[in-house]
Parts: C-alpha cells; sequence; structure tokens
C-alpha cells in the first residue's frame, strides 16, 4: 500500500476539513489535498497513532507528533485505515540507529561542505574565546579515551593544581563518573562555572580526591573564599537518594562550599507536566477560564520559571559575588545542562548570537552527554526515559528573548527550527546520547550537520530588534522573575494551529522590508560606483534616471506584497497569507446544523441559523 | 470657586519623590489647584515632575512625628510615594489631594483651564458632525434619511441632535418609538456595510414590561430596517435569563410573536460594577510581587478579565459575521445600549469596515460610537482600580474596548493605522486630560457645559502633524477585507503595555518597539 485517496484531514479547531491524498513512503507521511498543498510529515516525528473508533464517515486517524502538530484523518475504509495504522507502527519504531533519517538524508551537497559543515563549530576554539586554558585552568587528556567517564567529551577542562589521582578519585565517588570539570570561565572575575553529577556520599561516605577536586576550583578563583555548590534538585529528593548511596555534599566534609538546593523537578515530573499542558491547550472549547486554570495546574510554567531562577541565582553568584559555582542535580546530564548553558547565555552576550547560541548547545548539551536519544525517543524505546528538558530549556530562551527583545540576535524560529531538527533525526548533531556513541557511528562521516544548514539560511532566523550594541550596556542580562513575564509559548505549542496565530507578522514584515532595503542600497551603491567611473556628463544623466526608476521599482516591490507570497508556506507559523481568513469563519457552511458549542464564534452561529 | 480654600500648605520644601524608573529625587512640592508640582534644582539642571491631581484614584497616607509618607495611587496604574517632612504639612497636603483629585462639577475640571499656547479656542472641535457623516456614505441615502427629531434633545437626551433611520420612518412615528425604547434611545443606523447593504443598528432595550406591552412603531421601524431582505438579527448583550429578568423592571426584549422577522441572540455581556470588580482584581494581580506561578495565573484567572476580552470580542465577531457572511441586518442592545452595545458594534465595525483603522477613521469611530452615541464617560470613567471610594456607576467599558482593540492589532499588525501608543494615551485620558473631549456623559451635557467652545479637543490634537507620526503605525498596508480575530484563549494575551506599565519589563520592550518603529520608518524613507 502507498497511497489512500479520499482521506479527509480535519482541522484541529474547528469544524473544518479538507480532502486529499494519503501517500505513504519510507520516511515521509505526505497528505495531498486537491488543490496540491501538502502536509508532510516525517515519520521520526511521529510520536503516537491512535485508531479511534469507527463512526459513519469512516475510519479515524489521530496522529501526535514530537512538535506538537496534532493531525485527524479520516479514512473511509477501515481496512485502509487499519493498512497505514500498522504500517505507520512498524515505521515509527527505528531499534537501531541505522534505520535514523539522517543516514539516508542526501541534500544537493558535495561531499567537502558537508564536511566543512561538521567544522564550523570547534569546541576547543570555544574554550580559548573563553581565556582557558590560562595559569589556572588546564586542558586534561584524562578522557582522551572515553576511559574515566564515557558519557563526557575527551576533552575537558579542570583547575590547574587538580593532579590527575584527584580526578580518577572524584570520579569514582560521583555518579556515572562524572567529575566536576569547567563548563564556562567568566573572564571578568576569574569565576568558573563548573558541573558535574551527584556525589556517592550515602549517609556518610567521603572522599578526599572529591574534596581536594572542590578545593583546587576554590582555589582557582582569588574573588571568593567559597565555590557555590548548586544542587539543583528539591532537596527531598536528593535525601532520597541518600538511600542508594547517592546524595549530596555535606559541607562539613569540604571545608570552603556553600551549599544550595534549587529545587528542580525531574524528568518524570516535566514529562507529566508537559503532558497535562497539552491536554489543556488540546481541548477544542476551551473557556478562557479553564484554559488559566490549565494553565495552572499542569504546572508547566512554574517548572520553567524554577529553571530560570535557578540560572538567574548561578549568574548573581558568579557575576556580581565573583564566586565560582558548581552545578549538579542526579547525573548531570539534564537540570544541570539546562541551568549552566541558560546561566552562560545570561552571562555572555556572545551565547545571544545565532553562532553563539550553536556553539552553547553543542557544549553544554551535546558534548556533556545530554542523553537526546532516550529524551527525544529517538529509537524504541524506555518511556520512562523520555523528557522534554531540552525543550524546557528552549522555552526558558524564549521566555528570555520576550523580556529582552534587543538582545538576541535570534528570532524564535530558529528556537522552533533546532526544536524541530532535534526530533526530526536528519541531521547527525543529536543523534545518540554521548560523544563516544556518536564516534562510534561515525556521524561526522555519514551524516549532515544542522549548524551548517542553519547558518546558511540564518537570515530566516534574524531578530530585526536585535541591537549589537546592547551587549554593552547589558552584558549581563538580569531577567525579571516576576511570574506574569512567564508566558505561554503558543508559537511552540500551536505552531501547526495556524487559525490560532496572529494573521500577520511583523517580524516577517521588518525582515522583508530590511532585506529589500539592503537590497535597494546595494544597487544604489553599484550605480553609484558605475556613475563616478564614466565621466561624460550626459551617460550619468542617463544614470541618475536610471538609479530614480530603479528606485520606485524596488520600492513598489518591497515590502508587504512580498511578505504575503512568503508567508504562505508550508512551515510558516505566524499567519497566513495576509487578512482574509478562509479556515475558520467559513465553516460556517460546514458546521450548520452541530450542535451547541459555545466557545467559537462561527459554530455559535451556525446554532443561530439552526433554530431560526 | 476657589481652589485656594482647599490649600493650606502649597509649598513643602526638601520632600523626596519615588517613582518608577528613577531615582529618589529631593526637592520642592507645590499644590496648585489641578497640578501637583514637583521640581529639583540639581546644580545648573532643574527637573520638574507635574501629575494631574485628577489622575490620582487613591491616597494613602502615613504621617508619623517629624514627616509622613504619601502614597499616590494614579488612574494610569503609576504609584508615586512622596516623604514629606512635618506631620501638619503631610496631613495638609494630603487633604487637598483628596479633595481636589475628586472634584466633580465639571466647568471646575481643568480642561477648561488648560490654554496651551500652541492650540487655539477656535480651533475645530470633534471631527466630524453626524450631518458630515451622513453626506459622505451616498449609498445608503436613497433607504436611509438624517433625522432631526432629537435636535433639542428632547426625544432621547444621550443621543446626538442628528441621527439616521430608515427613509419611511418619519419624526412622528420616532417619538413614539423613543418612549418604547429605555432612555429613548430609539434604533438608529451605526454602520452600513457597502459590500451587500446591511446594517448595524443599536438602541436600548424595549419597555415591554411584565405585561409584554407592544408598540407599533417600533416594530415598524424594525421592519423597515430589514425591508426587502426579510430576516435580521437581534443580538442582546444579555443573558436569556437577564432579559427574561429585565421585564419585571420595566424593560425587555423583542418577542418572536411581534417581530417575527428578527432572531434574537443572547450573548451575556459584563457590565457595571462586575466589569469594575474585573479590572480592581487584575491591577492587584498584576502588583502581586509575589513569586509563584501558581498564585499569579489563578489571580489572573479569578479577576475574569480576559474572559470579558474574549466574550466581546466573539460577540462582535459574531455579529461582524451575521452582516458579512450571512448577509443580514443586525440591531444591537443591551438594557441601556450605552456600554455593551457600544463596545459590541465598534468592534464589529473594526472588524469590517477598513475606514474605521486608520488612525483619522478610529478616532472618528470614537467619536460617532462612544462621544455622541452618549456612552456616560464622567460616570464610568470618576475612578480606575486602586480607589477606595464605593462604586457607583464606574466601569471600565471604555478599556476594555481599548484592550479588545489591541488584541485586534495584535493579530493584524499591518492592518491598524495607529499604534499601540495610541491606545495607551487614550487609557489614560479617558480618566484624567488636559483636553474636554472625554468630559460629562453626553453631547447634549458637553454642550451645556461649555466644552466645544472652552476647552481643547483631544482628537484634534492628536491629529496634528506633530503627533500623527508617534500615534501612526509605521507597518500600516491598508486592506480592504474583514479581519475576523482568533478567540482562541491561546490567542488572547495581557495587555502588559497598559497593564504592567511600570515595570521595568515593559521599558526593555517599549525600547525594542520603538526601535522596531525607527527602523521601519528608516527602511521605507531610503526607498
Amino acid at each position: 500500500m502507498d497511497h489512500v485517496e479520499q482521506v479527509r484531514l480535519l482541522e484541529r479547531f474547528s469544524n473544518k476539513s479538507t480532502s486529499g491524498t494519503l501517500h505513504l513512503t519510507a520516511t515521509h507521511l505526505i497528505f495531498v489535498e486537491s488543490n496540491n498543498t501538502a502536509t508532510t510529515i516525517l515519520h521520526h516525528h511521529i510520536a503516537s497513532v491512535e485508531k479511534l473508533s469507527l463512526t459513519t464517515s469512516g475510519c479515524p486517524l489521530v496522529i501526535q507528533c514530537r512538535n506538537f502538530r496534532v493531525v485527524h484523518f479520516v479514512v473511509q475504509r477501515e481496512r485502509d485505515c487499519h493498512d497505514i495504522y500498522s504500517s505507520l507502527l512498524r515505521l515509527l519504531r527505528p531499534v537501531s540507529y541505522d534505520e535514523l533519517y539522517a543516514f539516508s538524508y542526501n541534500p544537493k551537497q558535495n561531499e567537502q561542505q558537508r564536511e566543512e559543515g561538521w567544522q564550523l563549530i570547534d569546541l576547543g576554539a570555544e574554550f580559548e574565546r573563553m581565556g582557558v586554558p590560562c595559569d589556572r585552568w588546564q586542558l586534561t587528556d584524562v578522557n582522551r579515551d572515553y576511559k574515566i567517564c564515557e558519557t563526557y567529551p575527551r576533552d575537558l577542562y579542570v583547575p590547574i593544581t587538580a593532579s590527575k589521582p584527584i580526578i580518577v578519585g572524584s570520579s569514582k565517588f560521583r555518579s556515572k563518573g562524572r567529575f566536576p570539570v569547567l563548563t564556562y570561565f567568566y573572564q571578568e572575575k576569574k569565576a568558573a562555572v563548573c558541573r558535574c553529577s551527584q556525589p556517592l556520599s550515602g549517609f556518610s561516605a567521603r572522599c578526599l580526591e572529591d574534596e581536594s577536586m572542590l578545593q583546587a576550583i576554590s582555589k582557582a578563583n582569588h574573588n571568593s573564599r567559597f565555590v557555590y555548590v548548586m544542587d539543583t534538585r528539591p532537596k527531598l529528593n536528593a535525601m532520597a537518594n541518600r538511600a542508594a548511596g547517592k546524595g549530596y555534599e555535606n559541607e562539613d566534609n569540604y571545608s570552603n562550599i556553600r551549599f544550595q538546593f534549587v529545587g528542580i523537578e525531574n524528568i518524570h515530573v516535566m514529562r507529566t507536566s508537559l503532558q497535562k499542558l497539552l491536554e489543556v491547550v488540546g481541548s477544542r472549547f476551551l473557556s478562557v477560564n479553564d484554559y488559566l486554570l490549565g494553565l495552572e495546574s499542569c504546572g508547566w510554567l512554574r517548572h520553567v520559571k524554577a529553571v530560570v531562577d535557578a540560572a538567574i541565582f548561578l549568574t548573581k553568584a558568579v557575576t556580581v559575588e565573583g564566586a565560582s559555582v558548581l552545578v549538579h542535580c542526579s547525573d548531570g546530564w539534564d537540570r544541570t545542562a539546562q541551568v549552566c548553558s541558560l546561566g552562560a547565555l545570561l552571562m555572555d552576550p556572545y551565547y545571544r548570537t545565532i553562532k553563539g547560541f550553536m556553539v552553547l548547545i553543542e557544549k553544554d548539551w551535546i558534548s556533556f552527554g545530554h542523553k537526546f536519544a532516550d529524551r527525544c525517543d529517538q529509537l524504541d524505546g524506555d518511556p520512562k526515559e523520555v523528557s522534554p528538558v531540552f525543550t524546557q530549556f528552549l522555552e526558558c530562551v524564549w521566555q528570555l528573548t520576550e523580556q529582552f527583545p534587543q538582545a538576541f540576535e535570534f528570532s524564535e524560529w530558529l528556537l522552533l527550527q533546532i526544536h524541530e531538527h532535534v526530533h526530526s533525526c536528519q541531521y547527525g548533531n543529536f543523534l545518540a546520547n554521548n560523544q563516544r556513541r556518536r564516534e562510534e557511528l561515525q556521524l561526522g562521516d555519514r551524516t549532515h550537520s544542522l549548524w551548517a544548514f542553519l547558518l546558511r539560511e540564518q537570515q530566516n532566523y534574524l531578530n530585526p530588534a536585535y541591537c549589537p550594541t546592547y551587549a554593552d550596556t547589558h552584558p549581563v542580562l538580569e531577567p525579571s522573575t516576576l511570574p506574569c513575564h512567564f508566558k505561554f509559548w503558543r508559537n511552540m505549542y500551536h505552531q501547526f494551529d495556524r487559525s490560532m496565530h496572529p494573521r500577520q507578522s511583523v517580524l516577517k514584515n521588518v525582515l522583508t522590508l530590511k532585506e529589500s532595503n539592503c537590497q535597494l542600497e546595494d544597487t544604489i551603491k553599484d550605480l553609484e560606483t558605475v556613475s563616478t567611473c564614466i565621466k561624460s556628463n550626459f551617460i550619468c544623466h542617463i544614470q541618475m534616471n536610471l538609479w530614480k526608476e530603479l528606485k520606485t521599482a524596488v520600492h513598489k516591490c518591497s515590502p508587504s506584497n512580498l511578505t504575503e507570497l512568503e508567508l504562505d508556506t508550508e512551515r510558516t507559523v505566524e499567519g497566513s497569507s495576509g487578512t482574509e481568513r478562509k479556515e475558520s469563519y467559513s465553516d460556517l457552511q460546514g458546521t450548520y446544523g452541530a450542535k451547541a458549542e459555545p466557545a467559537v464564534v462561527s459554530l455559535e452561529f451556525g446554532v443561530a441559523r439552526m433554530t431560526c | 470657586m476657589e481652589f485656594s480654600e482647599h490649600i493650606k500648605t502649597a509649598n513643602v520644601e526638601d520632600v523626596v519623590l519615588r517613582r518608577p524608573f528613577h531615582p529618589p529625587m529631593q526637592g520642592t512640592l507645590c499644590v496648585t489647584g489641578h497640578h501637583l508640582l514637583f521640581s529639583n534644582r540639581d546644580g545648573d539642571s532643574s527637573r520638574l515632575v507635574l501629575l494631574l491631581l485628577r489622575n490620582i484614584d487613591a491616597i494613602e497616607k502615613r504621617p508619623s512625628v517629624s514627616s509622613g509618607t504619601i502614597t499616590l495611587k494614579c488612574k494610569d496604574l503609576c504609584v508615586l510615594q512622596l516623604d514629606i517632612p512635618g506631620m501638619e504639612e503631610c496631613l495638609n497636603i494630603a487633604r487637598s489631594i483628596e479633595y481636589l483629585s475628586s472634584l466633580d462639577i465639571v466647568s471646575d475640571m481643568y480642561p477648561f483651564f488648560y490654554r496651551p499656547l500652541k492650540l487655539s479656542l477656535q480651533d475645530q472641535w470633534g471631527l466630524s458632525s453626524p450631518e458630515q457623516n451622513y453626506a459622505q456614505m451616498e449609498e445608503l441615502q436613497d433607504r436611509w434619511r438624517l433625522s432631526h427629531v432629537n435636535k433639542d434633545y428632547s426625544v432621547c437626551p444621550s443621543y446626538p441632535p442628528a441621527v439616521i433611520v430608515p427613509h419611511s420612518i418619519d419624526d412622528e412615528t420616532l417619538v413614539k418609538v423613543a418612549k418604547f425604547r429605555q432612555g429613548g434611545r430609539f434604533p438608529v443606523l451605526c454602520y452600513y456595510h457597502r459590500k451587500n447593504g446591511m446594517v448595524i443598528m443599536r438602541s436600548s432595550q424595549p419597555l415591554t414590561g411584565a405585561n409584554r406591552k407592544r408598540c407599533r412603531e417600533d416594530e415598524l421601524l424594525l421592519q423597515a430596517v430589514i425591508d426587502g431582505s426579510g430576516l435580521g438579527y437581534i443580538i442582546d448583550t444579555r443573558s436569556n435569563q437577564q432579559a427574561q429578568q429585565a421585564r419585571m423592571t420595566g424593560g425587555g426584549f423583542e418577542s418572536k410573536s411581534s417581530y417575527s422577522c428578527w432572531k434574537r441572540l443572547h450573548r451575556q455581556l459584563e457590565r457595571g460594577k462586575v466589569l469594575q470588580e474585573s479590572l480592581i482584581k487584575l491591577v492587584e494581580a498584576c502588583g502581586d510581587h509575589s513569586h509563584s506561578v501558581d498564585r499569579w495565573l489563578s489571580k489572573l484567572e479569578n479577576s475574569k478579565w480576559l474572559s470579558h476580552v474574549h466574550t466581546a470580542l466573539a460577540t462582535a465577531g459574531l455579529l461582524a459575521e451575521c452582516v458579512e457572511r450571512d448577509g443580514h441586518s443586525v440591531l444591537v442592545h443591551g438594557s441601556e445600549g450605552t456600554d455593551a452595545t457600544l463596545l459590541v458594534s465598534s468592534l464589529a465595525q473594526l472588524i469590517l469596515d477598513p475606514n474605521t483603522r486608520t488612525l483619522d477613521g478610529f478616532l472618528g469611530l470614537l467619536e460617532r460610537e462612544w462621544l455622541l452615541a452618549g456612552h456616560p464617560f464622567q460616570h464610568r470613567c470618576a475612578h480606575s482600580a486602586y480607589s477606595h471610594a464605593r462604586l457607583r456607576l464606574e466601569a471600565p467599558v471604555f478599556v476594555l474596548l481599548l484592550d479588545c482593540v489591541w488584541q485586534l492589532a495584535r493579530q493584524f499588525p499591518l492592518a491598524m493605522g495607529f499604534s499601540e501608543p495610541l491606545l495607551l494615551r487614550l487609557a489614560r485620558e479617558v480618566y484624567a486630560s488636559d483636553y474636554g473631549t472625554f468630559l460629562c456623559n453626553s453631547d447634549q451635557e458637553r454642550c451645556a457645559a461649555g466644552v466645544k467652545e472652552r476647552t481643547h479637543c483631544l482628537f484634534q490634537f492628536l491629529l496634528k502633524p506633530s503627533e500623527r507620526e508617534h500615534y501612526s503605525n509605521p507597518l500600516y498596508e491598508p486592506t480592504e477585507l474583514a479581519i475576523w480575530p482568533s478567540i482562541q484563549p491561546q490567542s488572547l494575551q495581557l495587555w502588559r503595555g497598559l497593564f504592567l506599565r511600570w515595570t521595568q519589563h515593559a521599558v526593555h520592550l517599549e525600547k525594542a518597539q520603538e526601535e522596531l518603529r525607527n527602523l521601519v520608518i528608516e527602511c521605507r524613507g531610503a526607498s
């Protein structure tokens, strides 16, 4: 079976539907409407497929995607529906990495370009940019062969006084061998942000090497007599871990630390919370009150704020007090990654640029072993390991971009696009759980890099309000922690529900304007160059006229006409074509005679006519 | 009257002023009949802060032995604090502010004293007259006429002197209809839809009472409205139950049996006290600086403000849909027809009519549908969200309108010719203003008080070249199409620009907006 005809696609938040043909390829599910517009869904994006019970109009099939797209098909014949259903079930549970799209994805690119793509980001250079190695921090080769810690990268930075025995000893005392290493160096105060996993302290165990390790971190910073140890877990969770032989640092054993719990919940709480959020905003006739109550009860924004609050604490400790901070949670690859990377984003304007943001993700998430494969469910695995930790990080960044509209070079489109590809398995960057595994899979030789792709089309991700000099006046961002500044991210969770978006986009419009203006300036420049070259007044005169004409021409075809055309692409988030609202209100005819559904204007109106 | 009677202490030295976004400032405080003046001389530079007393919604004083603190909560939601040396001075000043900020004699109010050099009282007051509006709409003139039956405000005190009614209905009939409608607000035309000739009418409730009284003239008038098209809708801004209950107090609704060609739709819009309390709760929630997200969301929900925004937009959408999609004329009313009715009819016009989306057009809409149509501004905007005074007739219906317009503008950022600063400015001016525009409750009162001769007109001022630029939307691209808003709760947002205006956050946003604005202007200018 490769295609089924006469399938209806129901719109999610209205009673409208379109009919077309459903195609199934090895990698994609494609729905082609009668007017030839296509909806394409990558199999890797599909989180679940559900066959609902048969109705008079056919057999409903609901597909939920990891990018929060939900599609609802109605297939006329039950047998066809079952065929699609079982094919999808088979396709969407790859069991080995080789089955992932990244290994077959082949953009028109030659081998050299592909290789260059992988060389765009160099973490060694990134540490150099921070000023490391220096007289206090050194590059260590203990993990060159992933012998000390297989979930860490090969290159690690430690205090100059941390000898190999100290490192080895410390790593044995830390969960999964993830001993304290440097992740960000705040040059101005020579303060360090380090990360690790929880100590295997149980109720009373201690480890001299680990204590020396923290001592060494402390000594590497002359500004402060102590190191903050941030345990990003709720205290209760950390205490419970002690019974399993893990736990947290005892201040009595570490002479120079200040210990602090931050209280970010674990991956299971986050998974449930997001599920609840999606349930709330997915319900069709949602009242404003139920929406707000739902936002509250799912707790998602509370969790997002907890992560931001932790990052603010970290930032203040480093930039204001000049103290070094050691961040950990349980294994040090979820909450720790969130807090360290968000903190760095607040402290260092470089990470607020497009390239810098990629470097940040590469460093704190990819290289330090955030388990993308498990968390994003890339292979058929343990559902309890799946959790939206990275999504939550992107949302925290989004909340910051909303608070500081001028501070970020990128717009939310970049965040959405990264999110899309973390789940698409189309590029090699996010495959597998750690660097070691990635090397085994030879991703650098066999797949393409997302960063290269994003950088190539970076003009799409620019934030028009970005002000590069903002960094001079606000090198460190100080976000408000007031709850009213934490908002629901509609463009993430309703990215594909277009009826919900603003019909017109300021962002797109301004970007187009800017671009056409640049073109115009280029044209003018070109013409000016030409005209200075030409000595004859007469020719100059013609030139000037031409220049004027061109100006008007460019002006005429500029801004909004262009925008409207551009907007009508499938992945467009904001807005449909201009102001015409063909989708929702024209439901009128379709829903005529439907039952009372009080939340939607057009539906209500249907009732009115029926009872008239 | 003599303001000086109420000013025991006019000047105090060494007062400290604390206000948002500024470091505390020490200087001289001065109370005048209409203003608080604060000046500070720091070396060569002197700074002056001027606060219209009318803007003060609530005053809290904490006197101590040798000094006192006065907290001023303003109607524009700003909160200021004055540390005043000397207990007596503090009490005197507080007393003056209390008295002078709540003057309710119109002719004592500041607009009658405001005489800027750049404006002249000879300038035109108001943007347009009913006559001009009528003259501009040639298409409707064969079926609709301009009636001067209300020229001395005797038929309906809250209507303007001239209104548009069906051609076939004479003035005599109108007088009889007026007697059958609360406050004399008989059905009048407020919008003519060029595309299909359908109209929006508005009125107050019919006075059918408990024994279902009928009025032939009223039925005739409505019949004349739909003449030919056969069917019309009545959007009643009360629930069915409320409309039924209104009969007990002499009001009522158009029954099916008497108005067989009209289909009634009930949509409950809150008004009056409920709306005022909603605003109070919302402002309280926004001022709560606790750090709990749950608490914030639950307070936001509890205020119900966004629900009111939702209902207003949904009802306006319904109305616009009846006219544009279904091709029928609509009559809107609630009880008095001066609040929710105007809210819904003006929002529907914004959705349907591109002419109301320009800067001039929008102010014109406000003039027609709010000022001339008799929204009782003085009653509704006597106090805002901070006041401790007992609520009387206050209700933020106009603020709700501005919020809904802001939501529309957010969803269609290119479709509106005016900018958010205009909406913010209006939200401020409606409570406390140098201009006479929002004084009084009706056109009649405004004429009687000499508002049009002795004060300046805000709308005229906003359209001056110097202001116009600031209040225009540089991204504006006129569209002839209707702008249908999405009314999913996820599509609505808290109007941060207004309700969180005084947080640091707002400063970042404002700067970014300004930057974008300049960028667009620059880009446009270059080509």
